[in-house]
């Protein structure tokens, strides 16, 4: 099964080459219902085939002995520059299968259901076209068997981020220095790029040391880096993970991604692309193990993270901003775990999130689209009687979120605080609790103010349940987030639990925690109680009180302003730099920089004006020139030869 | 004996194939016909050589060297022959010079090549050279009633047999100092003894004779008159095969040479400045053309320029990235021809501003020569790009950063002129009336464009056959075939 | 006796001393003789011929050209073409020499390469033949047609391909 790898990716590589050719012959006029359950159907299933290679790689793989612990699979040698060989090869191992099923996985199900999503859409085809390019990309950046691929994967999901969040690039988005959603586009874009400048550099410092970029070696040749060295590439490499996984400080790209469509926020916003920061991190394990400065770095950036994302979600009223601010604060989460060394407990919960954030994402969306683009939670309620499904499975997953006790947030979330706590850090455990409560009271509010109480829409919109391509992938991911846990069952219900096994066949390190069963329990009661009073809580004000806002004080309206960070990086990058490009940046411009090329460009073409004088015409001065040129040749040739 | 006649089949089929046109041209008439049979011979003559890849050796009395070289640059000048030849027929037609002959001579002109290539004698080399030369006047005069195609078939003829003489003289100078004809017993002979002053001075007069071929400065001045007056297919395949083929040539002589030159930094530095003058001259005069034919007259020029950087690299790197420039330059620039050859009309729509707007009207064709514009300015990831890397990165191994440096800039210069062509297709509306040409030629230029881009974008293949085929003329001593 | 100093042919022949010439010493005796010869041609015919000059007669080459004025007068290309093939079979008699040397040590090969040779130069002579150029077409002078009535116009030249030779005479 191996060896057709190249097929898995090469099929959303067909999927967008037709969707885009579809899409440029205007294939579709608007609302054709069976050309777009064609063009949709095509393209799910060109996501669908790759998982079906995935299941079954993943069986072949665990049907070998742990010694011989993946495959490599050289499909090309892409180019060779002076010693760099960079080959399209794909390493198969434990880490980047399971990655593979989630993109390929969760991407089929969010597939099947923009079909139902984007119905009379005008850019139905282009809208599947990228979605399947971002596959494409996101599987180069999981398989990849070296950086130089692995960036190419990396590039091209931020390409395909900023193609889907400027999808609608006529319609207007507000934020802080935003005006439309292509505003949004290019601010995405633009943090990226930030941190994909860190990422090339950490890749260059590789290179310079050890000749390569596959994995590989750089993992077996990790003794031939210095202490510097090391903390420098590490350093890069999280700098590079902050912008695509949004941690402080580049984090304020993602909530304003929300401009997208929704499948979008749940996909790529959600699900897959922003993980593949912990990706990286938790491949590159080994070398960030012997970096345990940065390693302190990545556990309090993602702590931080965690707490100030969630605490601005508590107040948000736009429920796609709510879920984004969410994903910032589990993100974060990821980080704390990778940065006390849980490398599995991190990966663990970026499966579980996956499953509970597309959900969640997925249902927003239907409401929203039942809603007729309604985003405001203080313009929604009463809709779970209306929509039965949507609102089981959004509450589904709120809880998991939340951390519900057997929920699979909750197994999760529980390792890796305990993890976290295993590791001595208290206070890191601290904030990751506090956290724990504010994702309990939020994801309940959101539910509790979208799905209870009166309905608050306006009269002239009837919201209904949506079709069965969108229920469905709800009810699929509902029930993963219900039972999902199950991969990863705490220590003291199963010591060696599934997914540690699993990702103990690659090469990811983490560091040897042991505690002892007691403290086990009773930090799972506490997560327990924890989530479950958060959710309480947030359940008894919200169904009573019936509106968002809860006290108009100045914490409330810091923490309705994202902390002003937003303002703060306005006001200290780009509104100085829009002054320096606008104001003084034209001036010198014209006068020095054009100047000086417009005189150079005019001086090349007077100089090859006056070389016309040579170009006679006549046979005999061109005979002339030769034996002028021969003469100098010779002599030169003569005089200096022995 | 049989694997004299095995070795050489490509070339003794191409020679058997020109003789079977000339009877079929004299028994039929039929220009239609010739054409179609002159394509086939070169597809036929193109395979054979994909064929034969893996053979090597001397053939003829060691008369001819043939390895994987040999075949490679048989490919190219074939490729050439054959876009050439498939792309003039609309050309021809409307300048009412439909002939035969005209299929014929480039199909000899191409056996010329071929064995301009695969010398390994001195009196071969310069046989090959002139069955390719005499052809190519032909061409260059075949508008016969045209007075400008006749200036250009007079001077190409003039100054040619002029370069035909000097290395000549070189050739007998060569063997009045080391008494062989024979590259490789010459290589010998000057390496037991040792290279007297005669003999330098015949190997600059050789040289000089293969400079005239691919128009280095201060040889090149013929290129715009002859390319501007000749039909415009035969500009290409003067550009391109001809081109392919004196370079083939110079790097087999300079390969056999490799002990003694390398050695030589006087050779080096003579070489070096010849490519430095080449590449500015080229490109700065390119500048002020307004007629595209004598604008890609200098930038073919120019492009000789670049590729002498791999041969003042003097490493098989260089060499290997200097066959791989040619069949990327024989793509774009018949690339680029063809399309001025499928537009122009009677001397109509020459210049850079009569393109203006294409786009609208043909946008495959505008596609198509954007690419080929974009691609001989060398921007990644098209096949120009890759081409111009590997001769600068071989010029930068062998420590003559200077020249690629200068390479990089007077590059940097030729965007200029090739953008202007992109700007005005892209950027301006149309004037007048939409041009007309058929559609077919619109998906043939494309195809050529993917063909440019891919060898961008996928290059490593080429390389390695390039880097293959290099193997057997790197080591001219060894004849145990 | 003739002696030519520095060759190799004379270390044999100088031995002996007056009944022998060397072989150069043959070739100048043919000279003498063809000298002579050509010579007591000239001289008895000059005086047997009888004697009457005319202009025609007198000029130098005595078939048509004008030995006189300037060279850049235009002549027939036929001459040319003539000249040429005249060339090409000249140039292959020389290089039969060559190979009739080697024959013997090649064998049937040999005769087949010289077949192949020589076949190529037939067919080049017969492509000029079948194509038209050998025959000798006489210059036609390029009258306009004049009207036969008098209010008619000239007949319309045909502009597309004027006065190619015909393949046939």
């Amino acid at each position: 099964m191996h060896e057709s790898i190249f097929l898995a990716v090469l099929f959303p590589l067909v999927g967008f080459l037709l969707n885009a050719l579809f899409s440029s012959m205007k294939f579709i006029k608007s609302g054709e219902s069976g050309k777009e359950f064609f063009v949709g159907a095509f393209s799910t299933l060109m996501i669908v085939l790759p998982f079906v290679i995935a299941v079954g790689v993943f069986f072949e793989l665990q049907s070998l002995p742990a010694s011989e612990q993946k495959f490599v699979v050289n499909v090309y040698e892409w180019f060779k520059a002076g010693a760099m060989t960079v080959g399209v090869s794909y390493q198969l191992d434990s880490l980047s299968v399971l990655m593979m099923l989630v993109v390929t996985g969760v991407g089929s199900l969010i597939h099947l259901y923009s079909i139902g999503y984007m119905h009379g859409d005008e850019g139905f085809a282009r809208f599947f076209s990228y979605l399947n390019l971002f596959i494409f990309a996101m599987l180069n950046l999981v398989l990849a068997d070296n950086m130089a691929l692995m960036f190419l994967g990396w590039e091209g999901v931020g390409l395909c981020s900023y193609f889907l969040i400027g999808f609608w690039y006529d319609r207007k988005f507000e934020g802080v220095g935003i005006e439309t959603t292509t505003d949004a586009a290019n601010k995405a874009f633009m943090l990226n790029r930030v941190g994909d400048f860190a990422m090339l550099g950490a890749m260059f410092l590789i290179f310079q040391k050890i000749g390569s970029l596959t994995f590989e070696s750089i993992l077996s040749q990790l003794s031939a880096f210095d202490q510097t060295h090391l903390f420098w590439m590490a350093l890069l490499v999280f700098i590079g993970c902050t912008g695509k996984s949004a941690q402080i400080p580049l984090f304020t790209w993602l909530p304003d991604a929300m401009a997208g469509p929704t499948p979008v926020s749940a996909l790529i916003h959600a699900a897959t692309m922003v993980t593949s920061g912990i990706y990286l991190i938790a491949r590159l394990s080994p070398l960030f193990m012997l970096a345990p400065d940065v390693m302190n770095l990545v556990a309090i950036i993602g702590a931080a993270t965690a707490i100030i994302a969630a605490s601005i979600a508590v107040v948000q009223n736009d429920i796609k901003k709510i879920l984004a601010y969410s994903t910032v604060s589990q993100l974060g989460y990821m980080f704390l775990a990778l940065g006390v060394g849980a490398t599995t407990a991190a990966m663990f919960h970026l499966v579980t999130h996956a499953f509970f954030k597309a959900c969640l994402f997925l249902g927003s969306g239907s409401v929203i689209h039942a809603l007729h683009e309604e985003q405001d939670v203080r313009q929604m309620g009463g809709l779970q009687k209306v929509m039965p499904s949507t609102g089981t499975t959004f509450l589904i997953g709120a809880i998991a979120l939340s951390g519900f006790p057997l929920t699979a947030g909750f197994f999760s979330k529980d390792e890796l605080l305990a993890k976290t706590f295993a590791s001595g850090n208290v206070a890191l455990y601290a904030v990751g609790i506090v956290t724990a409560a504010l994702t309990a009271f939020y994801s309940m509010r959101a539910y509790a103010l979208t799905f209870l109480g009166d309905a608050r829409w306006a009269h002239d919109k009837h919201p209904h349940e949506s079709g069965a391509t969108m229920t469905i992938p709800l009810w699929i991911l509902a029930a993963l987030s219900l039972i999902g846990g199950v991969i990863g069952l705490p220590a003291v219900i199963q010591e060696h639990n599934w997914i540690h096994g699993w990702l103990s066949r690659s090469q990811i390190v983490e560091k040897e925690m042991t505690m002892a069963h007691s403290t086990e329990w009773i930090l799972l009661a506490l997560s327990s109680a924890v989530a479950i009073g958060g959710l309480g809580f947030a359940y008894s004000i919200y169904t009573k009180k019936q509106t968002a806002a809860a006290s108009q004080n100045g914490f409330y309206n810091l923490l309705l302003n994202k902390y002003y960070i937003d303002e703060l990086y306005n006001a200290l990058f780009v509104k100085p730099m829009r002054f320096v490009s606008e104001k003084i940046l034209p001036t010198l411009d014209a006068a020095l920089i054009n100047g000086v090329l417009n005189g150079v460009g005019t001086s090349f073409i007077s100089i090859a004006r006056s070389l016309k004088i040579w170009q006679s015409g006549v046979a005999q001065n061109y005979a002339l020139a030769i034996i002028a040129g021969l003469v100098a040749i010779l002599s030169y040739l003569m005089l200096k030869q022995p | 004996m049989p694997n004299d006649y095995l070795l050489s089949l490509p070339i003794l089929a191409a020679a058997g194939w020109s003789v079977l046109l000339i009877i079929l041209e004299a028994m039929l008439s039929r220009a239609a016909l010739t054409r179609v049979f002159a394509m086939l011979g070169f597809a036929l003559v193109g395979g054979l050589s994909v064929i034969g890849f893996p053979l090597q050796g001397l053939a003829f009395s060691e008369m001819l060297r043939i390895g994987g070289f040999q075949h490679f640059a048989n490919i190219i000048f074939c490729l050439s022959g054959l876009l050439v030849v498939a792309l003039s027929e609309k050309y021809l037609d409307d300048e009412n010079v439909h002939y035969g002959e005209y299929y014929i001579v480039a199909f000899i002109s191409v056996v010329g090549m071929m064995l301009l290539a695969a010398a390994a004698n001195m009196a071969i080399l310069f046989i090959g050279l002139e069955m390719m030369s005499i052809a190519l006047y032909v061409l260059a005069g075949l508008m016969r009633r045209d007075v400008r195609s006749n200036e250009a078939a007079m001077k190409y003829f003039l100054l040619g047999a002029f370069a035909s003489g000097l290395l000549l003289y070189g050739i007998s100078l060569i063997y009045g100092a080391t008494g062989e004809l024979a590259l490789h017993k010459i290589a010998i002979a000057i390496q037991t003894g040792s290279a007297s002053m005669l003999f330098w001075i015949g190997f600059g007069l050789l040289i000089t004779g293969f400079l005239f071929k691919i128009s280095a400065v201060p040889f090149h001045q013929w290129t715009p008159d002859v390319y501007d007056g000749s039909p415009t297919p035969a500009a290409a395949f003067m550009s391109t095969g001809a081109k392919a083929a004196a370079f083939s040539a110079l790097i087999v002589v300079v390969t056999n040479f490799s002990t003694l030159l390398q050695n030589s930094p006087t050779w080096s530095l003579v070489i070096s400045s010849i490519a430095l003058a080449t590449m500015v001259v080229g490109n700065i005069a390119a500048l002020a053309q307004e007629n595209l034919k004598r604008m890609l007259a200098y930038s073919s020029v120019a492009h000789a320029g670049y590729m002498l950087v791999g041969i003042a690299a003097a490493t098989p790197d260089g060499y290997s990235g200097i066959m791989f420039y040619t069949l990327v330059y024989t793509l774009m620039n018949i690339g680029a021809f063809g399309v001025v050859a499928l537009l122009e009309s009677k001397e109509n729509l020459l210049l850079a501003s009569d393109y203006a707007g294409l786009f609208k009207h043909r946008p495959m064709l505008a596609g198509a020569m954007a690419v080929f514009m974009l691609s001989l300015a060398g921007v990644p990831p098209l096949g120009g790009f890759i081409g111009k890397y590997k001769v600068f990165a071989a010029a930068v191994d062998a420590k003559l950063t200077w020249l690629a440096l200068a390479g990089v800039l007077a590059s940097a210069v030729s965007a200029y002129y090739y953008l202007r062509v992109v700007y005005f297709m892209f950027m301006r509306d149309p004037v007048g009336e939409a041009i007309s040409a058929p559609a077919t030629s619109s998906l043939a230029f494309a195809l050529i464009a993917v063909a440019v881009v891919l060898l961008g974008v996928f290059p490593t293949e080429i390389l390695r056959i390039t880097d293959a085929a290099l193997k057997f003329a790197q080591l001219p001593t060894q004849t145990g075939f | 006796m003739i002696y030519i100093n520095g060759l190799n042919i004379e270390t044999k022949t100088t031995s002996r001393m007056d009944a022998q010439l060397t072989e150069f010493g043959k070739v100048f005796l043919f000279l003498l003789v063809g000298v002579v010869f050509v010579a007591a041609g000239f001289i008895t015919s000059s005086l047997i011929r009888p004697h009457r000059p005319y202009d025609e007669k007198l000029s130098t080459y005595e078939c048509g050209e004008e030995p006189k004025g300037t060279a850049w007068v235009q002549f027939n290309i036929r001459f040319y073409v003539i000249a040429l093939i005249f060339i090409i079979f000249d140039v292959e008699l020389l290089f039969l020499f060559p190979w009739a040397t080697v024959f013997k040590k090649i064998g049937p090969v040999a005769l087949i390469e010289a077949v192949v040779f020589i076949s190529i130069l037939a067919i080049g002579l017969a492509y000029a033949w079948a194509k038209g150029d050998l025959n000798w077409v006489v210059p036609q002078p390029n009258r306009p047609k004049l009207p036969e009535k008098k209010f008619d116009k000239p007949a319309k030249k045909k502009v597309a391909e004027p006065a190619e030779p015909a393949p046939t005479a």
